[in-house]
C-alpha cells in the first residue's frame, strides 16, 4: 500500500526513522485493516456468479485485495455480492442471510438483475432489484459485469470503508442496533411485511 | 432396447385405428391421441415399437380455440426420428390428463412443471406439487389469460417505449411501485397453506421400503444457500443416520420466467435470452433456438456459418466441461486448486469468444440463417495455436493429475450408480446417459448442421458411477478438440448469413422442435408460431432440469456426502433448471 494511505498527514517523521515508523490515527489504521480483509459471502445466484468465480480464480486474482476467503456462512462474512437475478422465491432467503451477517456489513449489487431487475424485470417471479429489500452500497452495471468491472466495484467498497469513522459508525453506538429487516412472506404473491397493514386495509388490492 | 423397423415404414394410424388421428393443422406434424387411450398408446409405443426415450413434455394453451394441449416427444435411444403426439382437452379451471408416470417415469418433473405453469392435472402422478413457483401461488402463469404484475401489452415492442420516444414504465402507474395485487379480503397474517409441509409430506409418503432397524428419520435441508449446490438449488433429504432414505429436489429459486417473457418477445429478441438459460454454454443455446426457428422459416444457414457454429458450440462444450471438472472436484473436497487449473484453460476459450462476439459469456452470436459477424482476422490462427498445441497437452495433464488420484477414486468409484435401464427410464440425456453406457448423442442420432461431415466418436463409459461421469467429460473434451481441429482445416470462405438481416423475421404458422446436443444433454426448443411476430409457445427442453429426475433415485442408499458428489457429477446449471 501507499505510505500516504496509512500515515496521517501533518506529522513530520524524522528521516532516520522513515520506513520504520508510522504516525496515524485510529480510524485510518482500523479502516486500512478492514478494507484489506473483506470476506465476501460465497453466494452465487445466477450468471454473474460465474464471473465472480472467474474473478476469484487465477487470472484476475481477488486475493490481491485480501478478499480471496469466500465464506459460505453469512456469520463469517462482511460483504454480500448479490450476483444474479433476485427472484420472489429466493428473496426471503436473501433477507435472512443479510440479517445473519454481522455488522459492519456491505452489499454489492452485481449486474443488471440485482440492480434493477435487468432483462427479466417484467417476469412474474422477479424482484426489480435487491435494493427493494436490502440496502445496497455499490452497484456494478453489466450483464454480466466483466471481472474487471467487479474488481472496480470492490475497490469502491474499499473506498467506502476507508471513509468511515469509529465515532459515527452505527454499529458502535450504545443501545440496540437498528432492527432486523423483516423477512418477506410468500403468499398468493410476494408479501412485503412492511406493507401488511396496507394490504389488510385493502388499500393495496 | 428393442430395435424394430425404422419409424417411416410404420403407419401409426393403421396400427392404432380409432385411437389417434394425424394432426392436420397447417405446419403441424404428429398425432393427436384421445385422452382415454393415452396410456395404452404410450405403453404400446414403448414396448412394441421401441420408442423408449421420452424427451420432452409440455403444455400449450390455445386460448382462442378454447383448448389446452399436452405435447409429447418420444425417440428411440438407438437413433432416428421421433414421434410427436398430443393430447387435447377443453380449456377449464383445472384440466385433467392421465399421467405417463407408469410408462415413462422420466416425466415426473416435467408433469409437475406443466401442472405448475398450466394447471394441467396429471391424474395418477404420485407427487403432483408445484415445482417452480411456491405452493400457494395464485394462478397458472403460462396461461395466456394470466397477466403478471408488470404486464403492459400482449406483445413487444411496447408502445410505451416506441415510437413516441417517451418511456412510461408499468410501475410508474402504481404508487407502491411493486405492482403486486392480492385477492380482495386477503389477510397476510393468517395464511392457511403451509408451503413446506407438502414437501415434507411427500418425503414421508413416497419413501422406498424400510431398511432394517426401526429408527427415527430426520429431514435435512441443503440449500438454497449452500456452496455445493452450484447456485440456488435446494434438496430436502430424509436421513437414517447418515444414509439417504429419500431425497427431493426443490427448485425455482432462479425461475426467471423465460417462457412467459419469450412468448411476448419477437423471435430475434429471444436470442440474448437463450444465452442466459445455461449461462456456461451460451453458444449451444443459441444453436438450438436458431435451428428451431430456421426449421419453422425453412431457411438454411450458409456453409461458412455452419462451420463457425459448430466450432463455437464445441468450444462451449470444452469450456463447460472444464468448469464441471473444477466444480466437481471442489465438491469432493479438493477445494479450489483443480478449479484454478481448469479455469485457466477456460479463459483462453473465453478470449476467443470475446474477440469474435464481443462478450465473454453472453455471446448472442447466432442469427437466423447464419451468425452475427464474421471471425475477426487472426482468430483461426489463435484457435489453431490453442487447439493443436496447448489444450490437448493441458487436458492430458489435468487427466494425469486427477484420474489416478487415490482419494478421488475412493470417493467416486462405484458411487451413485445409474444403470443403463434407469438412465433411459428417467429420460437422462447427454454425458449422464453416456456414462451409463447408452451411446445416444443427438449429433449422431439426428445429425444437424455439418456434424455428419466431421469425424468424432460418441464416447461411452460402462459403469455409470461418479468416476465414469467425471472421465466421460475428459473423453468428450478430447473429441471436441478433434472436431475443432477438423473445422479449422475445412472451414470455407464465403458469406456468413444466408438471408438479408432484418429486425422482424417472418415466421409462417406451425410448430418446430429444434434440438442440439448441448454440453449437458439434449437441449430442445419447442416453438409454435401463429404467423405473428412473436411465438405463441416457446418451450425449452432443459437437459439439466430433466437429468435431475434421476437424482433422487441415484442418491437413495448413499451417504449424504456422496449426494453432494452425485449432484456435482450430473452437471446442473440453475439458470437452465429453473429457466
Amino acid at each position: 500500500m501507499e505510505p500516504n494511505d496509512l500515515n496521517a498527514p501533518g506529522f513530520e517523521i524524522p528521516p532516520e526513522l522513515k520506513g520504520q515508523l508510522a504516525i496515524t490515527s485510529l480510524d485510518r489504521i482500523y479502516n486500512w485493516g478492514r478494507s484489506a480483509s473483506v470476506w465476501p459471502l460465497m453466494f452465487g445466484l445466477a450468471c454473474c456468479a460465474i464471473e465472480m468465480i472467474c474473478t476469484a480464480a487465477s487470472r484476475y486474482d481477488l486475493a490481491r485485495f485480501g478478499m480471496e476467503i469466500m465464506r459460505p456462512s453469512p456469520r463469517q462474512s462482511d460483504l454480500m455480492i448479490v450476483s444474479g437475478t433476485v427472484t420472489k422465491k429466493m428473496v426471503p432467503n436473501i433477507v435472512r442471510l443479510y440479517n445473519q451477517m454481522p455488522e459492519p456489513k456491505y452489499v454489492l449489487a452485481m449486474g443488471a438483475c440485482a440492480s434493477g431487475g435487468g432483462p427479466f424485470k417484467e417476469g412474474y417471479n422477479v424482484v426489480s432489484g435487491v435494493d427493494k429489500y436490502v440496502p445496497v452500497d455499490v452497484y456494478v452495471p453489466g450483464c454480466p459485469p466483466t471481472p474487471q468491472a467487479l474488481l472496480n466495484g470492490l475497490m469502491k467498497v474499499q473506498e467506502k470503508i476507508k471513509g468511515e469513522t469509529l465515532k459515527t459508525s452505527r454499529w458502535y453506538r450504545k443501545g440496540p442496533d437498528q432492527a432486523e429487516i423483516p423477512i418477506p412472506l410468500l403468499g398468493p404473491d410476494l408479501i412485503d411485511p412492511r406493507k401488511i397493514a396496507l394490504i389488510k386495509n385493502g388499500e393495496k388490492a | 432396447m428393442a430395435t424394430p423397423a425404422p419409424a417411416q415404414t410404420i403407419d401409426l394410424s393403421a396400427r392404432f385405428p380409432g385411437i389417434l388421428q394425424p394432426d392436420t393443422r397447417p405446419g403441424y406434424t404428429g398425432w393427436i391421441v384421445d385422452k382415454s387411450n393415452l396410456l395404452e398408446f404410450a405403453s404400446a409405443l414403448k414396448t412394441e415399437l421401441g420408442y423408449d426415450y421420452l424427451s420432452s413434455l409440455t403444455g400449450v394453451d390455445y386460448l382462442p380455440e378454447g383448448k389446452m394441449e399436452v405435447v409429447y416427444q418420444v425417440y428411440k435411444t438407438t437413433g432416428g426420428p421421433g414421434v410427436l403426439f398430443k393430447v387435447q382437452v377443453p380449456r377449464a379451471e383445472v384440466v385433467e390428463v392421465p399421467s405417463l408416470m407408469p410408462v415413462y417415469p422420466g416425466v415426473e418433473l416435467q408433469e409437475r412443471e406443466a401442472w405448475d405453469m398450466y394447471g394441467i392435472k396429471f391424474t395418477g402422478h404420485p407427487d403432483l406439487r408445484r415445482i417452480l413457483m411456491w405452493e400457494g401461488f395464485a394462478g397458472y402463469p403460462l396461461r395466456k389469460d394470466w397477466h403478471e404484475p408488470y404486464f403492459e401489452e400482449e406483445v413487444k415492442p411496447f408502445k410505451s417505449r416506441w415510437p413516441e420516444g417517451k418511456i412510461v414504465q408499468a410501475e410508474g402507474k402504481n404508487r407502491f411501485a411493486d405492482n403486486v395485487t392480492y385477492p380482495a379480503g386477503f389477510d397476510p397474517e393468517n395464511q392457511t397453506f403451509k408451503p413446506e409441509e407438502a414437501l415434507y409430506d411427500s418425503l414421508e409418503k413416497y419413501q422406498k421400503a424400510e431398511i432394517g432397524l426401526d429408527t427415527d428419520h430426520i429431514i435435512v435441508n441443503m440449500g438454497p444457500q449452500h456452496p455445493s449446490t452450484h447456485g440456488v438449488f435446494r434438496v430436502a433429504v430424509m436421513l437414517d443416520g447418515e444414509t439417504v432414505v429419500n431425497l427431493k429436489p426443490v427448485m425455482g429459486y432462479l425461475h426467471r420466467n423465460h417462457e412467459k417473457i419469450g412468448e411476448r418477445n419477437t423471435y430475434i429478441m429471444n436470442m440474448p435470452y437463450t444465452d442466459r438459460l445455461d449461462y456456461l454454454a451460451s453458444m449451444s443455446n443459441n444453436f438450438g433456438y436458431a435451428l428451431a426457428v430456421e426449421k419453422l422459416m425453412n431457411v438454411q444457414p450458409t456453409e461458412r456459418a455452419d462451420y463457425i457454429r459448430v466450432m463455437m458450440a464445441e468450444m462451449t462444450r470444452i469450456s463447460n466441461h472444464l468448469f464441471l471438472i473444477g466444480t466437481l472436484l471442489n465438491d469432493l473436497g479438493a477445494y479450489f486448486t483443480p478449479m484454478l487449473y481448469a479455469l485457466e484453460e477456460r479463459e483462453l476459450i473465453l478470449d476467443i469468444f470475446e474477440a469474435v462476439t464481443g462478450s465473454r459469456m453472453m455471446c448472442n452470436y447466432f442469427r437466423f440463417g447464419g451468425v452475427a459477424r464474421d471471425l475477426p482476422e487472426g482468430t483461426l490462427q489463435k484457435v489453431r495455436e490453442i487447439f493443436f498445441e496447448r489444450l490437448p497437452r493441458k487436458i492430458d495433464e489435468l487427466d494425469r493429475f486427477l484420474s489416478e488420484n487415490e482419494i478421488i477414486r475412493s470417493r467416486t468409484v462405484g458411487q451413485g450408480v445409474l444403470t443403463a435401464e434407469d438412465a433411459i427410464k428417467y429420460s437422462a440425456a447427454g454425458p449422464l446417459a453416456r456414462a451409463s453406457g447408452i451411446p445416444y448423442d443427438v449429433r449422431r442420432a439426428e445429425p444437424y448442421s455439418v456434424y455428419d461431415r466431421l469425424e468424432f466418436d460418441v464416447c461411452t463409459r460402462t459403469h455409470g458411477d461418479i468416476y465414469d461421469r467425471l472421465m466421460i467429460r475428459f473423453d468428450e473434451i478430447r473429441q471436441s478438440i478433434r472436431i475443432v481441429q477438423q473445422v479449422t482445416k475445412q472451414i470455407p470462405e464465403g458469406p456468413i448469413v444466408s438471408m438479408k438481416p432484418v429486425y422482424q423475421v417472418r415466421v409462417p404458422a406451425g410448430e418446430a422442435y429444434g434440438r442440439v446436443e448441448g454440453p449437458k444433454g439434449e437441449l430442445g426448443f419447442y416453438l409454435i408460431s401463429n404467423g405473428k411476430p412473436t411465438p405463441w409457445r416457446y418451450h425449452v427442453r432443459a437437459p439439466s432440469f430433466i437429468n435431475l429426475t434421476a437424482f433422487g433415485p441415484m442418491c437413495v442408499g448413499q451417504k449424504l456426502a456422496d449426494a453432494v458428489a452425485i449432484l456435482g457429477s450430473i452437471d446442473i446449471v440453475l439458470g437452465e433448471v429453473d429457466r
